[in-house]
């Protein structure tokens, strides 16, 4: 079984204009609107209280709305987790959990006798502001790392500078679309872009290993067309193995329950993103940095070839 | 031909079966159990065995099996329910002796234990229980340390007979806070001879005399090393207190972990109110030995508001002021032990002091015989308060003087402290015995997680587990045929070490982390599929088969070495820079990815090999 049954030969590096159009379009759509609308910050980030209750019925989320408000919360977030479990978010406070747990386990016992409360979290804001800080920290560490080992593999920075555009790329994306959908961000999302990233590298990675074997085989080949036979080589791999991976991550989305569900969203716009600007924008970029065969050549190597007269 | 070389496969097939035995108690899952400990630590032993049997019993408490392990007795039952009412039951009789905590327990068979085989221990939100993250006031450290450093210069002048003006703290200026002490002398003062008699308290202090001749002055300023290396005493010493007051609370599996420059995170298992637990653990409690001041009127003090030079006033447990001196005998630091015992005056605490506290203690016993001298209590704690209908926690420093007794005689390093209830003895020994905080700490986050909710995470992420491999197991089988089974082979087999090397570093599993466990599934996979992919290109060429397995594995090496360490950097650096719930699933990552690289390459070749290796010549390759 196969997907391709021929070498295929698509002109991936001479269409780089209309991809180029298309992601720049993806990325002004999702900035814009990571100005405009934000992000749904989850309480590990904003700090405050979240609630997880359930119910012995079917629960009317407006009338749990109501019961807040009334008892005095100023903006209650009522979410609905499944036909009988609500969670509920509410600005930071100082009293501890069991204070809480107390006071809503009253308040929701108004709306329905039978309401349970599971689960309850409260997060200090100052502890928010400082895993924003973290996570970020953690990006640009990864970033930098990244750029690094890549410049040392393939001795060439424009190969590592097509790999960050494209790995800053894929989140930009991932941001964009979770603020379109207001779909809650938290850690577990975090964690989700940056496995995106990673994978994203991985196959960037192994084009950039196929090109740099394609470039050493010694035939003195235009680097478009080395650029796209190499994309074109792995494309059987690159959506085989990214097939395989989706099964796993979509069987998460389905059957994980309502806390990974966000981490599945990520994890699913990642790969569909990172699949897409692997094979158009890591090579496309490096390409228009002007790159050559002889870029690739350790350094070693090259200073001979530059004394020649 | 293809040579893979024996070795090889032995060193697979040991590591495998390794794996298999040190993953194996997961499989087995867990019971609701409850731990049972004395409270003097004395081992549990078969009597008290029978007797907790039948309390049970007669409660009608169904248990399903019991055991003694590390001098503990384990009783293990069917439901949440009947492990709950057992905790009550325990407690509500036996809480004198003994102790219990809930807890579970594995299912797998008694050799499994016996051996030291665990599984992998699941992170609170998977079990439930109480995640409390406490910031610690290092400033407070410092500014605890000046004051230490105030008094004992005060007693190294006195001693040395050197008249002294006074002590106040110094802000060098950078940050704001103090880090130093200024000692004002009177006029005419031999600056030298001061230095070299603080000198003798820490050599490693820096002074220096300023000032002018009629009002000379000798600074004292700790250097940024020093003030590090308070910062770290006092963080280790407060995760060390923690740890054991945490012991105290008899909770199964807690962790106690620095976390960052200023924080410790502690995890409490099956812990559901945490109120109770907060105001343990957070509670700093000592004792202070002072002489009292027999030369003053208390109540002359109390009424005009201050109190004479050089004494201060306190209360006594019935109200009453008292006078004592500033000057500290003995800290709460010096107390090596401290034990609650009953004595002929009722219920006491049994102290014993470090060297030096027992020389300043034998040292003022020594001078003031038939004098009085007073023991102080000090506690500081947080309490909740209704304020305008709504609960706020207020922070409450007490000093209570809780005895006076007149030195009879030289005071050696052990002695009794009465003057306390029965439950007041017990708390403070437990407090003293675990160590005194060496500097304050606030709760700055903290979640309580139901076992019930964690359960179900549980159940659902195992299952979209299984669901997922089962279909990519079957289509890597349709799509690469017979190396498709081996590709299945291998990623079970990557499962598989990746659970035994978490039990073995009993690093908790957590959500995140089955969510990581799925994602090296991808990695692994992506591995296989390289060398495939190429073997195909190599047959496509025109290759041999046996040549083209050899090239696959050897060209695909160099683009699976880069695209996984890649992705290992990614991980790595959140295992650094993350915390809680992003440092779980790094964890599981990385350790993912190394064990990808293994069952793919060595794993991949060994199984190949053994299909189509050796000198046969083969004619097809079932790769599809």
């Amino acid at each position: 079984m196969e997907f391709f049954h021929r070498a295929t030969s698509f002109p991936f590096m001479s269409t780089r204009k209309v991809w180029y159009g298309l992601s720049i379009a993806l990325i002004l759509i999702s900035l814009v609107s990571l100005f405009t609308r934000g992000l749904n910050l989850g309480v590990d980030f904003t700090g405050g209280v979240t609630v997880r209750a359930s119910f012995p019925s079917d629960v009317n989320r407006d009338a749990v709305s109501a019961a807040l408000v009334a008892a005095g919360y100023a903006d209650p977030q009522v979410a609905i987790f499944g036909p009988r479990e609500i969670a509920i978010r509410l600005p930071p406070t100082k009293q501890n959990t069991e204070a809480v747990r107390a006071r809503l386990e009253q308040i929701l016992r108004g709306v329905d006798a039978g309401a349970e409360i599971r689960q309850v979290e409260v997060v200090g804001p100052q502890v928010g502001g400082e895993l924003q800080r973290s996570a970020v920290q953690a990006l640009l560490a990864t970033l930098l790392l990244i750029f690094g080992y890549i410049a040392v593999r393939f001795h060439t920075w424009r190969l590592s500078f097509g790999a960050i555009l494209a790995v800053l790329h894929d989140p930009i994306l991932v941001l964009g679309v979770f603020s379109l959908t207001r779909t809650s961000f938290d850690l577990t999302v975090v964690a989700a872009m940056l496995a995106v990233i990673g994978y994203s590298l991985n196959d960037t990675v192994v084009v950039f290993d196929r090109i740099r074997e394609r470039f050493h085989s010694g035939r003195r080949l235009q680097p478009v067309v080395v650029l796209d036979q190499s994309i074109n080589q792995t494309l059987s791999r690159t959506i085989m193995t990214k097939v395989v991976t989706l099964i796993v991550v979509v069987a998460l989305y389905a059957l994980g329950g309502p806390v990974l569900r966000g981490f599945s969203e990520a994890l699913i716009i990642g790969i569909l993103a990172g699949t897409y600007s692997s094979i158009y924008i890591s090579s496309a970029v490096a390409l228009d940095c002007g790159l050559k065969a002889e870029h690739l050549l350790p350094s070693s190597v090259k200073r001979p070839i530059d004394s020649m007269p | 031909m293809l040579d893979f070389p024996r070795w090889k496969y032995v060193l697979v097939a040991l590591v495998m079966l390794s794996a298999a035995l040190l993953a194996l108690p997961n499989v087995f899952g867990e019971d609701r159990a409850l731990q049972v400990e004395r409270k003097d630590r004395a081992p549990v032993d078969d009597s008290a065995r029978l007797t907790i049997e039948e309390l049970l019993g007669k409660q009608q408490i169904v248990i399903k099996r019991d055991y003694l392990e590390a001098g503990r007795l384990i009783v293990v039952f069917n439901d949440v329910t009947a492990q709950l009412k057992a905790r009550d039951s325990v407690e509500a009789t036996l809480s004198d002796v003994y102790r219990s905590a809930l807890s579970n327990a594995t299912r797998a068979p008694a050799w499994m234990r016996k051996m030291g085989l665990k599984a992998m221990p699941l992170g609170l939100d998977l079990r439930g229980g109480l995640y409390l993250l406490y910031q610690v006031d290092i400033n407070g450290a410092v500014s605890q340390l000046l004051e230490t450093y105030q008094q004992s210069f005060q007693r190294a002048l006195t001693e040395a007979k050197l008249s002294v003006g006074d002590i106040t703290t110094l802000n060098s200026g950078t940050g704001g806070l103090a880090d130093g002490l200024r000692i004002t002398l009177p006029a005419g003062s031999d600056t030298a001879a001061v230095i070299a008699a603080l000198k003798r308290v820490d050599n490693s202090l820096n002074f220096h005399a300023s000032g002018t001749a009629s009002a000379p002055v000798v600074d004292m300023l700790l250097t940024p090393a020093q003030i590090k290396a308070r910062e770290d005493y006092a963080l280790e010493q407060n995760r060390t207190t923690l740890m054991n007051r945490v012991n105290e609370l008899g909770v199964s599996e807690p962790i106690v972990q620095r976390q960052g420059l200023d924080r410790i995170n502690v995890q409490l298992p099956g812990v559901q109110n945490s109120a109770e637990v907060k105001d343990l653990l957070g509670k700093v409690a000592t004792l202070e030995f002072r002489l009292v001041d027999t030369q003053n009127n208390p109540v002359q003090a109390e009424q005009s508001g201050h109190a004479p030079l050089g004494s201060k006033l306190y209360k006594r447990k019935d109200g009453s002021p008292i006078l004592l001196k500033r000057e500290v005998v003995v800290t709460g630091d010096e107390l090596t032990q401290a034990t609650s015992a009953t004595s002929q005056e009722g219920p006491a605490v049994s102290i014993k002091l470090d060297a030096r506290g027992a020389e300043s203690m034998q040292r003022t016993t020594r001078l003031n015989l038939n004098k009085p001298l007073a023991v102080v209590y000090l506690e500081k704690s947080r309490h909740q308060v209704e304020l305008n209908g709504q609960k706020v926690e207020r922070e409450t420093n007490t000093e209570t003087v809780i005895n006076v007794a007149t030195i009879r005689g030289v005071f050696g390093p052990q002695f009794e402290v009465t003057g306390l209830s029965i439950g007041e003895a017990r708390d403070l020994s437990l407090l003293l015995r675990s160590g005194s905080l060496a500097a304050p700490v606030d709760v700055v986050e903290e979640r309580a997680i139901g076992p019930s909710l964690g359960q179900e995470n549980i159940d659902k992420g195992v299952r979209a587990l299984e669901i997922g491999m089962l279909a990519v197991f079957v289509f890597m089988a349709l799509y690469y045929h017979a190396f498709g089974l081996v590709a299945d082979a291998v990623l079970l087999a990557n499962v598989v070490l990746l659970t035994a090397l978490l039990s073995m570093l009993r690093a908790s599993l957590s959500l995140p982390g089955i969510a990581g466990i799925i994602l090296t599934v991808g990695i692994a996979v992506d591995a296989n599929v390289l060398i495939y992919e190429r073997i195909r290109e190599e047959l496509r060429n025109g290759v041999s088969p046996q040549a083209a397995i050899r090239a696959g594995f050897d060209k695909a090496f160099s683009a699976i070495a880069d695209s996984n360490v890649t992705a290992l950097i990614a991980g790595l650096a959140l295992w650094v820079i993350g915390t809680g719930a992003i440092r779980g699933f790094a964890i599981v990552l990385t350790l993912g990815i190394a064990t990808s690289m293994f069952t793919s390459l060595l794993g991949s070749r060994a199984l190949i090999s053994l299909m189509y290796g050796g000198r046969r010549k083969v004619a097809r390759l079932s790769i599809g």
